[in-house]
């Protein structure tokens, strides 16, 4: 604090309460709406308040879905998408640290020409390669299946230069040491770089927790059955027309079913959070 | 920079790098060339022949006027959302970097909406803003403003700017916030001493060294309106009321999957492809004056 002055700092406090509420009224209207039945949702104005139907509209898309759009249970769909979620950062990272410790720790023909392959992927993202991506899923038998909601989704050449820029600042004693100690590559990897990577993968995965947990347009090419479908995706299909024709009640309550453990994540590990959305830019 | 000590194995490297250039060729660069192959091709109504027409998928997208007003939609759309994404995120980080008090909690409220995926922010608030029952159109009702994006352009072009901001906002304060953080306080309090009032200061001091941050977050920003936004659109608009919201990507989706166009999809995914390139060039040319690899 530079100086003192009491009326800024209450213009401060005031800009980021209503910042905050700003932020927060879809969340709230959405877990109001979750705890009401339809016809009360429906009432115009929708009452503010949490109703008295809150384990039974949860219950019911747990166990069954909405009766009018989608028929898919949600229950199974947060289980499509806790493998996404978990699926797509531990191949990330699994991948990409092996990458950089053979981009860092190697020297060997068309090292840097696989190091260029693996950028220029930064430039490919789904959105632009749409039709053939899909052409190559199907190709292979992989539409509808876990391996093709994750594995094509988990290269990543942010992971890689994240690993790469922390392999460089590892001081160049510890391998040393490690060779004179007759511990080969593996060994050096396993038991010296591993161990000091932890934060940096912590990072990671917090990040591509959520990255994987929010695929959409990813599922919505390659999922066409309903057992496949990942909540976000849930969502969506349980939208099938007018205002009128929705069961907005249901649709809420999966809604906050879909933001609970991403936010979870961000709010309990912030920490690792920010760490991890700042070096990822970098 | 290189590494001094390094290790020898004539075929350890590539068992290594295998996996990730496995992924990489089969998903990534394969699928890219076929999409300019594809662009390079036309295709009858019953996709049962193929012929090469050379550019004329991508001369025939210039002359189409959906395309162009596509352009026009995504370039409109992706300023709207940087900037006023922008703007109130960088107010509510220089009010954050003020307070003392409860900063902490302030930080923590606002950045939840990261966790959430664009399509679920698109999902709430287009309940909000529903015609006939949402709590929003209501209240703009008392205010005698007739709201339905179901019909009405420019208000469906409103709901997608305000959900894929209101999500992205977590993200840019982050940023902000850690950049006014490392602006030295010796600077900010001699200007103090010197008489500068506080938004003086800003404007003179702050704002310019917080420069390389807002040159990032646009850039981040852009890509982001581009390309994530497609949950938003597809979520609650899916393109309309006519053509109103129809990004770029979201044209490419919808010729491509539904109206399996197959030539003109691969034009415009062609076209998209340069636009990512140039927008990497523009972000690594940047990062590399701020970061040593």
């Amino acid at each position: 604090m530079v100086e003192n002055r009491p009326g800024l700092t209450i213009l401060s406090h005031a800009v980021l309460i209503l910042g905050v509420l700003l932020i927060a009224f879809p969340l709230y209207v959405t877990f109001v709406a979750s705890t009401h039945t339809l016809e009360t949702v429906m009432q115009v104005p929708m009452p503010l308040l949490p109703g008295d139907q809150l384990v039974q509209n949860y219950s019911q898309v747990l166990g069954a879905g909405t009766t009018t759009g989608s028929k898919a249970a949600v229950g199974s769909m947060l289980v499509n998408s806790t493998v996404m979620a978990l699926g797509i950062p531990l191949g990330k990272i699994a991948i990409s640290i092996i990458s950089a410790f053979a981009i860092v720790y190697f020297r060997f023909r068309f090292r840097m020409f696989f190091f260029w392959m693996i950028f220029i992927t930064l430039m490919l993202p789904v959105e632009v390669r749409i039709i053939p991506t899909f052409k190559v899923i199907a190709d292979l038998g992989m539409l509808n299946s876990y391996a093709g909601l994750t594995v094509p989704l988990i290269a990543s050449a942010t992971a890689t230069f994240l690993f790469r820029q922390f392999f460089m600042t590892v001081p160049d004693e510890l391998a040393e040491a490690a060779r004179v100690d007759g511990a080969g590559p593996m060994r050096f990897f396993w038991d010296v770089l591993i161990p000091l990577s932890k934060t940096t993968m912590a990072a990671l995965f917090v990040i591509q927790f959520i990255y994987g947990w929010n695929q959409y347009l990813w599922p919505l090419l390659i999922t066409t059955d309903e057992s496949m479908y990942t909540t976000v995706i849930g969502i969506k299909r349980m939208i099938v027309g007018g205002d009128a024709a929705n069961e907005w009640n249901l649709i809420m309550a999966t809604a906050i079913l879909a933001m609970l453990p991403p936010a979870l994540v961000v709010v309990l590990m912030q920490r690792w959070f920010v760490k991890g959305l700042v070096e990822t830019e970098k | 920079m290189e590494k001094r000590v390094v290790f020898r194995s004539a075929w350890l490297p590539y068992a290594l790098v295998a996996p990730q250039i496995a992924i990489t060729v089969v998903f990534f660069f394969w699928p890219a060339i076929q999409a300019v192959w594809f662009s390079f091709q036309l295709q009858d109504a019953f996709g049962l022949k193929t012929q090469f027409v050379g550019l004329q998928n991508f001369t025939n997208l210039f002359r189409d006027s959906n395309y162009l007003a596509s352009f026009r939609v995504t370039a409109v759309f992706s300023v709207l959302v940087a900037f006023s994404g922008l703007a109130i995120s960088l107010l509510l980080a220089t009010m954050a970097d003020r307070v003392l008090r409860g900063a902490l909690a302030y930080k923590t409220l606002l950045i939840w909406p990261y966790a959430v995926a664009p399509a679920v922010a698109g999902v709430l608030w287009a309940f909000l803003f529903a015609p006939s029952i949402g709590i929003v159109t209501y209240v703009l009702k008392g205010f005698g403003v007739d709201w339905n994006w179901i019909i009405n352009d420019n208000q469906a072009l409103a709901l997608v700017v305000i959900a894929s901001v209101w999500k992205q906002i977590s993200y840019n304060f982050l940023f902000f916030l850690a950049g006014l953080q490392s602006i030295p306080r010796s600077l900010i309090e001699a200007a103090a001493i010197d008489g500068a009032g506080p938004t003086r200061r800003f404007w003179t001091i702050v704002f310019p060294l917080l420069s390389p941050t807002t040159f990032f977050l646009l850039v981040v920003n852009v890509v982001y309106a581009f390309f994530e936004t497609f949950g938003v659109i597809d979520a609650t608009t899916q393109g309309g009321p006519g053509q109103a919201t129809q990004i770029l990507v979201y044209k490419v989706y919808h010729d491509g999957v539904k109206a399996a166009d197959l030539g003109s999809s691969s034009a415009q995914s062609v076209i998209l492809m340069f636009i990512v390139i140039a927008l990497t060039v523009v972000q690594f040319r940047f990062i590399e004056r701020k970061v040593q690899y």
